[in-house]
């Protein structure tokens, strides 16, 4: 009997086209490349929504088709294919649909771009390859499109390079995910080392460990350098300081690569690979101490910036280190995983949101905006549910997840419930100064801002949806969510604490900024003039960009002068002297060629001579002599 | 008295050859150059022949050659004249001395 999941390859399939078609076409396609592109999307979306319903049918099987030989090495094959679970089918209606979403914003938002053909090429191939990542049946398949992905992500960040800054973001965003890769390579490399056979495929991986086969030492090291894989493409501590910077790209780029999909991605191979984890509980603790600590650092710096994308980014980095911790602390990988699919809508819906203000006031710095309620209905409301989703207020989606983390949080790890709790709160204290400071008020600089086109709104219409009832699926009691995707039932008993908790800072970081904001009863000037040091300590981002300039750029540099002057003097020097001696040795034999053609023949009687000679004294010419001596 | 009249041949061939390398070496007149030339190929046309007589194995290959030779020396003379002949056209003179374009510059 046939199944959808059969037919799971048309998903990536369509993007592809979509691709391929455009770039081809180019510029003949410049005003109907996106929507070609927006109709590849709904046909890749409807299959995996097709895949996702029969997902949902009880007690199906995973369906697993890798029968494409790649490589043949000896007696060793690597094959390629997919694999179809609920998990990785939950990707793939999360990225078909932000993807549409976006790409249908996109219209509107890069309308006046030249080059908006290559941009929605760009778009097709980074989808194409995130569904790829998604599918992949073993890691070795995973790691050809994770760096695919990586390229897209460069591509799109320095989509306008005729900017120095997004030329550097892009190189920064490139070399920085870079330093994780290489980690996530070498544990492929280990796992490939020390698995039976060498199998790389998830299945066998898993067995392995269920059966025994890879020492303890092996799983955690292995655990902990895939993780540190994910930490470079999630954005993590100590590697979140691409994604910041990464705002230089179109908005809809930050939308769908740095907020909805791509760096969710170090979360999902987290948690597709969660069976080394688990049976690794250092590898689990430092996953959740890394998560826990950039979930209150990132949060902590969104507080001090004003540029209105960047404080969405450290919210993003906030919010991965949220879903890291999630999975980090609890024994299943629902909690991260239902985090990363409310986040997915509710923070597309405001970066998007943002693109709207922007595309309406031409300025990304939140102190020149203000009062634009008045002018744009749509996008103030869809903004507002975002941010209350994001704040974690019930009942938005972002409640019911960020409950669910807190509970396993609360359950397993106290400390970490606090630092998360804490992190919460800021969560909504920068959520809430965003969102008065932009949208309430006076206009603080003259500007005759303007509703985004219905191109635009009704993605941010379908997203402000989503952000509310995409958590109803897993509401705290009837988790059929969980249940759903890592098919064992939620073991812990559900507990007010976290919930009341999480409900109480998330309204008392809203109040907060309303005082100082909305209604200012405080000036938020003054409060910033006390705490001047701490202010700017976050606003420059904890010097950690200062730190790694000092402390990697800085020896580099030296390295690189050094080197430099080896190959100026020695290396070069070396190949000055041979060239100089054959310089010269030709200048002296250039000399016989003087075109006297009375010379040359006299050369070559000189040279006939010397041969007759040598052969002569060789004893050659015996015969001649024998003859005439007959 | 076969031995002799091979080293006789050659001796001349020798002769000839050297007179006519000498020829080919020190003149500068280009028309003296082409007859030391067609000097050196008789005197090889020479030894063509006395080997194909006196040497280890007789035969009319040698003379037969030799016959294909000075016909493909007359149309060489032939050509070599014409060149010269544009050249002088050219240039006035015959000097082999002032025959040096090709050289580097």
């Amino acid at each position: 009997m046939g199944t959808y999941s059969q037919y799971a390859w048309l998903v990536p399939l369509f993007p592809l086209l979509g691709f391929i078609i455009v770039l081809a076409a180019g510029r003949l396609v410049q005003r109907i490349g996106g929507p070609i592109n927006v109709l590849l999307s709904i046909a890749s979306f409807v299959v995996a929504a097709l895949i996702g319903w029969e997902r949902l049918t009880p007690g199906i099987e995973n369906y697993v088709w890798n029968d494409w030989t790649w490589l043949k090495i000896g007696d060793f094959n690597i094959t390629l294919g997919f694999e179809i679970n609920n998990l990785n089918a939950l990707m793939l209606l999360i990225v078909t649909l932000v993807s549409m979403l976006v790409q249908l914003y996109s219209i509107g938002y890069m309308a006046e771009d030249d080059r908006k053909h290559v941009f929605f090429s760009y778009i097709a191939l980074f989808t194409f390859s995130m569904l790829g990542v998604v599918m992949s049946e073993n890691l070795i398949e995973l790691y050809i499109f994770w760096e695919l992905v990586g390229v897209c992500s460069f591509l799109l960040v320095g989509f306008w390079y005729e900017k120095l800054e997004a030329k550097k973001a892009a190189q920064k965003a490139f070399l920085v995910t870079r330093v994780g890769d290489t980690g996530l390579l070498a544990g492929i490399l280990l796992l490939a080392w020390n698995m039976p056979g060498h199998a790389l495929d998830f299945n066998s991986i898993f067995n392995a460990i269920n059966a025994g086969d890879l020492s303890s030492g092996v799983i955690t090291t292995a655990a902990i350098l895939i993780f540190i894989g994910a930490v470079g493409k999630s954005g993590q501590f100590p590697l979140h300081t691409w994604l910041p910077d990464a705002m230089e790209g179109p908005t809809p780029i930050s939308a769908l690569i740095h907020a909805a999909t791509m760096v969710a991605a170090g979360v999902y191979l987290v948690a597709r690979s969660f069976d080394l984890f688990v049976a690794s509980p250092t590898a689990m603790l430092t996953v959740a101490i890394i998560g826990g600590f950039t979930a209150i650092f990132a949060a902590t710096i969104g507080l001090a910036q004003y540029d209105i994308k960047r404080i969405l980014a450290y919210s993003t980095v906030s919010q991965l280190g949220y879903m890291m911790m999630g999975l980090g602390v609890s024994t299943t990988f629902a909690a991260g995983m239902f985090h990363l699919y409310t986040h997915a809508f509710f923070k597309a819906l405001l970066f998007l949101g943002a693109g709207s203000v922007i595309h309406a006031v031409h300025t990304q710095d939140i102190r020149e905006m203000g009062g634009l309620s008045k002018h744009m209905k749509i996008t103030t409301w869809t903004f507002a549910i975002g941010t209350l989703a994001l704040s974690g207020v019930p009942p938005f989606a972002g409640f019911w997840s960020k409950d669910l983390i807190l509970l396993e949080a609360y359950h397993h790890q106290p400390v970490l419930f606090v630092v998360a709790l804490v992190a919460a709160f800021f969560t909504a204290l920068y959520m809430s100064r965003l969102f008065f400071l932009v949208f309430t008020g006076k206009a603080r600089k003259p500007a005759h801002p303007h509703e985004s086109p219905a191109v635009m709104t009704i993605p941010l219409i379908i997203l402000a949806i989503l952000s509310v009832v995409a958590g109803f699926v897993n509401l705290p009691g009837s988790e059929k969510f969980s249940e759903w995707l890592t098919g064992v039932a939620p073991e812990e008993a559900t507990s007010y604490v976290p919930m009341i908790a999480s409900t109480i800072v998330a309204l008392l970081g809203i109040s907060i900024g309303a005082v100082f904001y909305w209604r200012p009863k405080f000036s938020a000037e003054n409060v910033k003039k006390t705490f001047l040091p701490v202010f700017t300590v976050l606003n420059n981002k904890y010097y950690i960009d200062e730190l790694y300039q000092k402390t990697i750029q800085v020896p580099y540099d030296l390295l690189a002068a050094f080197i430099d002057t080896f190959d100026k003097y020695v290396v070069q020097g070396a190949v000055s002297l041979i060239q100089y001696i054959v310089n010269f040795v030709g200048n002296i034999t250039a000399k016989t060629q003087n075109g006297q053609l009375q010379n040359y023949a006299l050369v070559l009687v000189f040279g006939l001579i010397i041969l007759a000679a040598v052969v002569i004294w060789m004893g050659g010419g015996a015969e001649v002599w024998a003859i005439s001596g007959k | 008295m076969t031995i002799n009249m091979l080293t006789a041949f050659l001796t001349v061939s020798a002769i000839l050859f050297s007179i006519g390398m000498f020829g080919a070496l020190t003149k500068r007149n280009m028309i003296v150059l082409l007859l030391s030339i067609e000097l050196m190929l008789n005197a090889v046309n020479l030894n063509l022949v006395a080997f194909s007589k006196y040497g280890m194995t007789p035969s009319l290959h040698g003379q037969m050659f030799t016959l294909f030779s000075i016909a493909i020396a007359a149309a060489e003379a032939a050509v070599g004249i014409a060149i010269l002949l544009a050249f002088y056209r050219q240039r006035v003179t015959v000097n082999a001395d002032e025959m040096n374009e090709l050289r580097e510059p």
